[in-house]
């Protein structure tokens, strides 16, 4: 087995852990305390994607971008909690999945009426377009190297946050008794404002560290949503550090699977049928995972404390 | 209003058995098409909302039971030429396979998936039906993402032949009209009480002796089987087949179909199934970007006609939430 | 030891640092009225949950008619002939009081994978709930909504499909919790019947009914049976004042 290509492989498969983790994290959140599910997460992602195409072109930097739609995310997802996600928050499930399956079809199309159909790149800066020796010898893109360490401070921030401030106590408070955080005489609206906002400039820095690595394109939400709700479920609704554990693991099995498992299928199947069943297998592998953790844990690896 | 529900859902069957006749006098035989699509996809949605509106699961995969049926007739017709096996393009294998295959897969993925319950039941659900979606996306020999084209629609030697439109069509009513009675049947069963109570309150229902799990699993297999048909019936009429069936977007179609018809009720499926397929042809046919006011619009239903169509039409009766 | 109904040995259960039920050892003797009680938060409703197999007890056993049932489900033990009401009223909302009560006779009337029968208009099932529902006093509101019953109405439905499951035992948790003055009085009538016919384990609050209809009563305090006897030992049982009938005017509702 070639080693460096598995470190590689384990840096890529963190570094989709990583970005799953700032998707995830949104989402988890808003359903522990809103108890809403979202799955117009997505579009807040590809959303800040596409902010981070436009603002690399007008302004030329694409670290400018960052700091310019990271906030704009931000604000379309909190247009979009006060105008339409508030309503919802009392509401069962269903309705919820419903009426945001409604934002997705909106946002893909509103998308495609604004910036085109065709996709979009993300040129990156020279600094970041380069490489970087982890290892004497073993060069990775530094621009991985970059989205790495930004989710893991993202990660120690928020876990900052929920544990040791006075809003991350009201989120903590929260997710195990919403009347409570009502009694202590906080506005809940600008709460839940406030958190939504916090999970949707989450998924667009997200959506904007992905720019550069994938196309910008309409729908390249919805693909990322399906594994971070993997996550969210994997990892136990509502859990800050189940997704991020849970981030990890899928990103990890996922782009390690994919790389490896023709040839480990190669060594029990004839070249042959290994080829053709490695890609559908490997695409299956989170599931499997998450399946078989499901079947042993019903409500994830770190279940919320109410239960 | 009761007595205006019952004539609009007479008049409602009564114009679909005449759709072919009068898209031929029209000469428009799209038409026939249209509405093969409106019947099949209520099949589908049929056999969800046995499951959502009766049985209180909401699933977000049925879409991957109805893709499992309809490649049963690819992979059949795919066979039957390309390696010479005869008998695999006929109905007669394909149709039983359909239902088979896609009650093996409702089996292991409801006995994984109800051990979870609410928000975890959708998204496991989800995340099954993308799991086979990703399976058909990577088999090459049956066209991965392309799919594949049908050589043949199903043969059913001396019996029928699909390959009119409006016979087709008339199969594709027979078989709504055949779901449509086996439900009514089901839901006012033994078994259909059973998983309604389970439905109303699990705890209660074990407490006074019933095994909820066993039923909830036969109910989800069934509403698999249904889907299965609907799929069955969608590759031949469309002689294609592709993973995009299965795509979670189709699952969430179906839920809609079933919640904008209204959920728990016998026709509401069947009403949603037409109700979406018209208002996606007539928005479409105003402007390429029909979406941006198909998302509104359904925002809209959620929040403000939680009966679907058939809620409107009823007497306030019940005001369960 | 020949005529115990139910037996729980050592029971134990614990939430987090808290000890709902702390090494509970019960005997309840065929054919008795035997009542638990205790302050709010004795674990008496936890108890109950382990009894029909809700909660599983982190150790100890619980017999009934002579075999172990620990680790049996919850929908086993009703076919056993263990019954319970509910605390707060536990119905299926959206059936009528008939079909409520003839689901929990289909319950135990061989298994439900029939398909194709229409179970509504099954006598085999409509006709015993009728009976049941009639025995309980709401015979006339059988095809009301019971979302739309009264509360005291709910109470005596809950009590019906507890009967029509066929039980030799019956937990009954607070059968009398909200209902009115009328109400109850019928209730306490219809738990003097049942007394003939079944085992009843019982939980109130109201002393009165409890004092009147017990065989035997057991005292629970934060989880621990602290006294259990004929009804005129507990009453001047002196711990049992200290710990809980002395405060009666503050310590429940």
């Amino acid at each position: 087995m070639n080693w460096i290509l598995l470190l590689e492989q384990v840096l890529n498969g963190v570094q989709l852990g990583v970005l799953l983790f700032l998707l995830a994290a949104g989402l988890t959140l808003v359903f522990g305390i809103m108890d809403l599910v979202n799955l117009a997460h997505g579009s807040l992602y590809m959303v800040g994607a596409y902010f981070a195409a436009t603002f690399t072109s007008w302004t030329g930097s694409f670290v400018l971008a960052i700091f310019l739609a990271v906030p704009a995310t931000l604000l379309v997802g909190v247009v979009v909690e006060v105008i339409c996600l508030r309503t919802l928050y009392q509401r069962n499930h269903l309705d919820q999945v419903l009426a945001t399956f409604g934002l997705i079809l909106f946002f893909n199309e509103a998308v495609r009426l604004v910036w085109g159909p065709a996709g979009l790149d993300v040129p990156l800066p020279d600094f970041l377009n380069s490489n970087f020796e982890i290892l004497p010898g073993v060069p990775y893109p530094t621009y991985r190297v970059m989205i790495i360490a930004t989710g893991i401070a993202v990660a120690l921030g928020l876990y900052f946050l929920v544990a040791k401030t006075r809003i991350g106590m009201l989120i903590r408070a929260g997710a195990t008794n919403r009347e409570m955080v009502g009694a202590l005489g906080v506005d809940i609206k600008l709460l839940y404002t406030l958190i939504f906002g916090l999970g949707a400039a989450l998924a667009g820095l997200a959506g904007v560290m992905a720019g550069p690595i994938f196309t910008v394109e309409t729908g390249m939400g919805e693909g990322i949503l399906i594994l971070a709700f993997v996550v969210i479920v994997i990892g136990g609704i509502g859990s800050v550090r189940g997704a991020f554990v849970a981030a990890l693991i899928v990103g990890l099995i996922d782009t390690v699977g994919r790389s490896f498992l023709p040839d480990i299928l190669g060594l029990v199947l004839s070249n042959q049928y290994a080829d053709t069943a490695a890609p559908a297998l490997s695409s299956m592998l989170i599931y499997l995972l998450m399946a078989t953790i499901l079947a042993f844990r019903p409500a994830g690896l770190f279940p919320p404390s109410n239960g | 209003m009761a007595r205006l529900r019952i004539v609009l859902l007479i008049g409602l069957l009564a114009s679909l058995a005449l759709v072919p006749p009068i898209a031929t006098w029209l000469d428009e035989p799209f038409y026939i098409v249209l509405f093969s699509r409106m019947l099949i996809l209520a099949i589908g949605a049929i056999g969800l909302n046995l499951v959502m509106g009766y049985g209180g699961m909401v699933s977000f995969g049925h879409a991957a039971f109805v893709g499992i049926g309809a490649y049963m007739v690819g992979i059949g017709s795919f066979h039957s030429i390309e390696d010479g096996i005869d008998w695999m393009a006929s109905g007669f294998f394909q149709l039983p396979a359909a239902i088979f295959v896609s009650a093996f897969f409702a089996l292991i993925i409801g006995a994984i998936s109800l051990r979870t319950k609410g928000v975890y039941f959708i998204m496991i659900t989800l995340a099954f039906s993308q799991m086979l979606y990703f399976v058909a996306v990577g088999v090459e020999i049956y066209g991965a993402d392309d799919g594949l084209s049908l050589y043949g629609r199903s043969e059913f030697a001396g019996l029928l032949d699909l390959n009119s439109d409006s016979a087709m069509y008339y199969v594709n009513f027979v078989t709504l009209g055949i779901c449509l009675y086996a439900v009514h049947r089901i839901i006012n069963s033994r078994f259909g009480l059973a998983i309604q109570g389970a439905r109303s309150n699990e705890r209660r229902m074990q407490a006074i002796g019933f095994p909820t799990f066993p039923y909830r699993l036969a109910g989800f297999v069934i509403s698999g089987v249904i889907c299965g048909i609907a799929g069955f019936l969608l590759a031949n009429q469309t002689d294609f087949v592709s993973p995009d069936m299965m795509h979670w977007t189709r699952s969430g179609d179906l839920i809609i179909m079933v919640v904008l018809g209204g959920m728990g009720t016998l026709f509401g499926p069947l009403v949603g199934a037409v109700a979406f397929l018209l208002v996606e042809e007539i928005l479409s046919s105003i402007t390429i970007s029909w979406q941006l006011y198909f998302g509104p619009l359904l925002i809209l239903v959620v929040l403000f006609a939680r009966g679907g169509i058939d809620g409107l039409l009823r007497p306030r009766q019940r005001a369960d939430g | 030891m020949a005529n115990l109904h139910l037996q729980t040995v050592d029971l134990i259960k614990r939430f987090g640092g808290l000890t709902a039920t702390d090494k509970l050892s019960l005997e309840i003797e065929r054919g008795e009225l035997h009542a638990i009680i205790g302050p709010n938060g004795a674990g008496k409703t936890t108890l109950i949950a382990q009894l029909t197999g809700e909660l599983a007890p982190d150790s100890g056993r619980i017999h009934f008619d002579g075999e172990d049932i620990t680790d049996l489900p919850v929908h086993t033990r009703s076919g056993r002939g263990l019954a319970r009401s509910f605390q707060i009223t536990n119905i299926m909302p959206d059936f009528t009081s008939l079909e409520n009560v003839a689901l929990a006779i289909q319950a135990h009337a061989g298994h439900s994978y029939r398909f194709w029968k229409n179970a509504r208009k099954d006598t085999r099932l409509t006709e015993p709930a009728q009976g049941f529902i009639d025995m309980v006093g709401i015979g006339d509101r059988a095809h009301v909504q019971a979302t739309n019953l009264s509360h005291g109405e709910q109470r005596q439905l809950e009590i019906a499909m507890a009967l029509a499951t066929k039980p030799s035992m019956l937990l009954l948790d607070e059968p009398m919790a909200g209902t009115g003055p009328d109400e109850s009085a019928r209730m306490v009538d219809l738990l003097r019947r049942l007394k003939e016919s079944h085992t009843i384990l019982l939980i109130e609050h109201d002393m009165d009914v409890v004092f009147a209809l017990a065989d035997r009563i057991t005292v629970l305090v934060y989880g621990r049976a602290i006294a259990s006897g004929k009804p005129e030992e507990i009453r001047v049982n002196p711990e049992v004042k200290a710990a809980y009938l002395g405060d009666q005017d503050g310590g429940h509702a």
